[in-house]
């Protein structure tokens, strides 16, 4: 399991870094931390359990918001942290 | 004998790093805690535990393994769903290998061990070229939370309070969130691609098309590929 997880990771690395590649190749993989981040966050979401879909979502809206305006990472973290913890318990 | 070199930026990058690590650090905590509990209660030893997290290092496929274990799934299937789930790894080693330039070839298979999904975010937005000791500053202390958390959560997971681990947990998905909406600002084509990816994405998942691990990785590579079909070949995705 350890191997199957980690060869994936080594081979795009060790082979593709510091290769000349083509712009639309290059734009591609530049693209990929954005439409994953968004996937992943949309999945996020889509995988909750009842209850936690409310807390997620608005930690995530919260931590956007705040990122959007303030670009300060650990605030926005920890806002959205506090304020999904108020609402688990308060709903 | 070659005197090794030290970047005049060590320390800051090691400080960067330090910074950029601290909301993984924090995330993965809960996570891997409930990981370490639920392992336990799978009955899977303390030492086989901690291996896992140190050997595997990647927090969604230690989980549905532990699912699968538990439905009495053979050894053959859980490797092969461990690798369609963490096969985007993959796509974000590709990504990453572009901002690694001026790191030697010989430190990758270090570097590689640690491409989870939250240091990928971290990493990949970062501005600029990634230097080795911010690069390994963020994937070290990254994998000793993870590490950490599942022994923690193994020995004395049943203490912290769930809505605790909960609100912590999200942290991650704040994380992302935190990561990618200043990127939005001003930039309509990405804005675009976001909600492009995100609609695509929850389209696959609704229709159920493609199963778990799939999904994700046609999804990113379906609206990454589009992205570059739309988008004219001069845009600038990056101050790079």
């Amino acid at each position: 399991m350890a191997l199957v997880t980690y060869i994936p990771r080594l081979i795009p690395l060790m082979f593709l870094t510091n290769k000349s590649l083509s712009p639309k190749v290059k734009q591609f993989l530049q693209f990929i931390p954005l439409t994953s981040l968004s996937i992943l966050i949309v999945g996020g979401i889509l995988t909750s359990s009842k209850e936690m879909i409310l807390p997620t979502f608005a930690g995530i809206a919260l931590a956007g918001l705040i990122s959007y305006f303030k670009s300060n990472l650990v605030l926005s973290v920890f806002t959205a942290i506090l304020a999904s913890f108020l609402i688990i318990n308060i709903f | 004998m070659k005197q090794k070199e030290q970047s005049p930026t060590f320390k800051s990058d090691i400080k960067e790093g330090v910074v950029s690590a601290s909301p993984v650090v924090i995330g993965y905590l809960p996570v891997a805690i409930a990981f370490g509990l639920l392992a336990k209660n799978t009955g899977i030893s303390f030492g086989d535990t901690s291996f896992f997290s140190i050997l595997v290092y990647a927090g969604a496929s230690q989980f549905m393994a532990l699912d699968l274990i538990n439905a009495g799934v053979s050894a053959g299937s859980i490797i092969l769903a461990t690798f369609l789930l963490n096969l985007r790894h993959l796509m974000m080693s590709a990504s990453i290998s572009i901002k690694l330039e001026n790191i030697k070839k010989i430190y990758i298979p270090l570097i590689s061990y640690g491409i989870t999904d939250e240091t990928f975010s971290v990493l990949s937005f970062k501005e600029g070229k990634l230097t080795l000791p911010y690069v390994l500053t963020v994937n070290v202390l990254s994998n000793l939370s993870w590490i950490s958390g599942t022994i923690i959560g193994y020995l004395v997971g049943e203490i912290i309070p769930a809505a605790l681990q909960s609100s912590l947990s999200i942290g991650l998905y704040a994380m992302f969130a935190a990561l990618l909406f200043p990127n939005l600002k001003g930039n309509r084509n990405i804005l675009i691609l976001s909600a492009m990816s995100a609609l695509i994405y929850a389209i696959i998942y609704m229709t159920r098309i493609f199963s778990s691990g799939w999904d994700i990785i046609i999804g990113i590579v379906l609206s990454s590929a589009l992205g570059v079909m739309i988008f004219d070949k001069g845009e600038e995705v990056e101050k790079n």
